[in-house]
């Protein structure tokens, strides 16, 4: 099923027109109403009345999530502050918030986008869906939610709840058929499941779509085997808008980008220099409808490859691979460049580890040390010490084989690592500059 | 249908447009709002070939008609009713009508062309009462109508009118404005330049907000109604009355 068909399947010269259109119109408001691009684009030596198609949008210099934060908070806004009917905020993993403010139009595009979504996942009028993404200043309940209803869904906003015991009875009760949450808690629901006693065939889940934190495509087939569902990847952030940006259909062959909205390129992160489909480098979006907080070439951080075509579904966008790896999420230790995916991989060959993990990193008389805790699950736990001396030394061992640094394995409390209700993990954590 | 691409004209010195990029789609009514001076008269006739662009690119039917002369590019399909109306006042209605049909001259059977004068006259019942009457003794409403029905007499896929309710009391708006929606539904296509945003995005699918020859907005109609900017500028205080999209009253 496709949400706005002539939107969706729209063909390519058709929408590089509205590209265009939209992203001229785009630079002719920030440029009247937003200091940092008038400035920005004057110091540069940009005519941006010579952006012309959108090739020339490599003219434009980029945003950074540091110029988000010089502005902090409403430096960027394009609009009124009366005209904000929304605002939302990320605090990322560094620094000062960031925050985002959304108009009437925005939030009906947002509502429009993330029911894009849904769709492509199969959700219908006829689904329960239970969205456990936190409903707060980050963008993915509320994101979410708005979609849901626009397709006439039941929609179950649970995370707000509280525990998870209460969201399980929750999706067993109200047979929940669609869960929305990030991997991370989708693989603790599972876990609890199993210790309550509860097998998932009672259940009624049939979908799920996950996003907001990396995850690998081991980690989805355990999602779909534990909780017997068909599970979708999404992804957005709140800068450019929350959840929406781009979402899988049911071929699963990358995230199709919501391209009639968002300029989406793939740059070098070291020269800035555009990469054409297919190489894999620094996902950068341009808002072409926004009027709240229009962003002009915005550095995600996260890695990705861009492939083009009609895709088998129809939908004429580009699709983006599943992000697995942000350039700060990528660590260098005793000179070995780490990223998250890798940690996963190893702790789930590793037999009954649950993959719920923080890798830290600090300086210990001028050497990396670095420290990997891991939740203990039912599926790990064991009474005998001895037991679990092993499974620490075998984890440390596999990450020795694989990665040539051997890590201090901390097992922690179950849950202590996610944040109450749904949310982020901070999968790396760099202690070392004073980076938390 | 029509697309236009970082479009550039002007007179002599002046530059009025500056780089404006749209589309109308086949059967869709698109309505350019802006103020006096956005250069919104100035597309129009750019887009009918009587202002050369400097730059840029306009195709329709995907063939560009960027250096067409102005029959060349009514004879296409592709229609202005110039604001002001500019009717032959010392002509009688049919005359008018007739001399619409002059780039067709040639190829229009007399049958054809009286099936289509038919057509017209069913859409403005006024016009047939007084076609023998001199355009120029025409109320002004009447003098619109004329301009339209001339339009439609060169047989036009895509109709551009600029400024059709200009001067018109609001019951003669109303009345034209229908018929504009009446030809979206018989399968013409409509681009409408106009300072009347409230009566153009009613019956619009989409806008474009132009301003000093630049746009700035383009949105579903709906969306266009919605926007606080579009509402400041364009719709003025009665907006609300009008629209009454549930608006509990603006925050200050």
């Amino acid at each position: 099923m496709i949400y706005q068909q002539s939107c969706e399947t729209m063909p390519r010269d058709e929408l590089e027109q509205l590209q265009i259109e939209r992203l001229q119109m785009t630079l002719n408001r920030v440029y009247r109403n937003v200091a940092f691009y008038r400035k920005g684009f004057d110091a540069a030596g940009v005519d941006i009345g010579k952006i012309r198609s959108v090739g020339d949008l490599k003219e434009l210099p980029f945003t950074t999530k540091e110029d988000l934060h010089a502005s902090y908070p409403y430096d960027m806004f394009a609009v009124p502050l009366k005209d904000i009917v929304r605002i939302h905020s990320s605090s990322g993993t560094t620094g000062r918030p960031i925050v985002v403010g959304y108009t009437k139009n925005d939030i009906q595009h947002w509502s429009a986008l993330t029911a894009r979504v849904l769709t492509a996942a199969g959700i219908t009028e006829h689904d329960f869906v239970q969205i456990a993404f936190e409903y707060s200043l980050f963008t993915g309940g509320l994101g979410f939610h708005y979609g849901a209803e626009r397709i006439g869904a039941s929609v179950i906003p649970s995370s707000a709840s509280g525990n998870i015991q209460k969201q399980l009875y929750i999706m067993k009760d109200y047979k929940t058929s669609a869960l929305l949450s990030t991997p991370s808690f989708a693989i603790t629901i599972a876990s609890n499941l199993r210790e309550m006693g509860i097998h998932p065939e009672s259940l009624n889940l049939r979908v799920g779509i996950f996003g907001a934190e990396p995850w690998s495509d081991a980690i989805r087939a355990r999602i779909e085997d534990e909780l017997r569902l068909d599970a979708y990847d999404s992804y957005g952030l709140s800068e450019i808008m929350g959840p929406g940006v781009s979402g899988e259909c049911a071929h699963k062959c990358g995230l199709h980008v919501n391209e009639d909205h968002f300029i989406v390129e793939v740059i070098d992160p070291a020269t800035g220099a555009p990469l054409g489909y297919g190489a894999e480098g620094e996902l950068v979006f341009t808002t072409i409808t926004k009027e709240g907080v229009p962003l002009i070439r915005y550095r995600t951080g996260d890695l990705g490859t861009l492939t083009g075509g009609t895709c088998e579904c129809g939908r004429t966008f580009a699709r983006m691979s599943r992000v697995s790896r942000r350039i700060d999420d990528m660590i260098i230790v005793r000179g070995v460049k780490i990223v998250p995916r890798q940690i996963e991989e190893i702790l789930l060959r590793v037999e009954g580890a649950r993959p719920n993990y923080q890798a830290i990193v600090r300086a210990e008389n001028g050497e990396d040390v670095l420290e990997i805790k891991i939740e203990i699950s039912e599926g790990i736990f064991n009474d005998e010490l001895k037991k679990m001396l092993e499974l620490k030394n075998k984890i440390a061992r596999s990450f020795e084989a694989d990665l040539g640094i051997a890590p201090h394995i901390t097992l922690v409390e179950q849950d202590s690592l996610r944040s109450a209700g749904g949310g982020k993990v901070n999968r790396i954590v760099d202690m070392r500059s004073g980076r938390v | 249908m029509l697309r236009i691409r970082n479009l550039h004209a002007g007179y002599e010195n002046l530059l009025v447009i500056k780089g404006a990029s749209l589309h109308v789609n086949p059967g869709e009514i698109v309505t350019i709002i802006g103020a006096n001076g956005a250069g919104k008269t100035t597309l129009l006739q750019t887009l009918a070939g009587l202002v050369r662009p400097r730059e840029g690119e306009i195709s329709f039917d995907k063939t560009s008609i960027t250096a067409l002369p102005a029959e060349r590019i009514v004879g296409m399909g592709c229609v202005l009713v110039p604001e002001g109306r500019q009717v032959f006042g010392t002509l009688t209605v049919e005359e008018n009508l007739f001399l619409g049909s002059y780039s067709r001259r040639r190829s229009l059977p007399r049958e054809e062309y009286r099936r289509e004068l038919g057509d017209v006259y069913r859409l403005f019942p006024r016009l047939e009462e007084r076609s023998g009457q001199l355009a120029g003794t025409l109320s002004g409403g009447e003098q619109q109508m004329l301009a339209i029905g001339r339009a439609l007499m060169a047989g036009p896929r895509l109709i551009m009118l600029d400024e059709p309710s200009m001067g018109l009391a609001p019951i003669i708006v109303k009345t034209i404005f229908e018929v504009l929606a009446r030809l979206r539904d018989m399968g013409k296509t409509i681009l409408l330049v106009e300072q009347n945003a409230k009566a153009a995005l009613r019956i619009a699918d989409r806008g474009y907000v132009m301003e000093t020859g630049q746009i700035i907005l383009e949105e579903s109609a709906a969306e266009l109604l919605n926007n606080k900017d579009v509402q400041r500028a364009y719709l003025g205080k009665e907006y609300k009355s009008i629209a009454d999209l549930g608006e509990q009253g603006e925050r200050q």
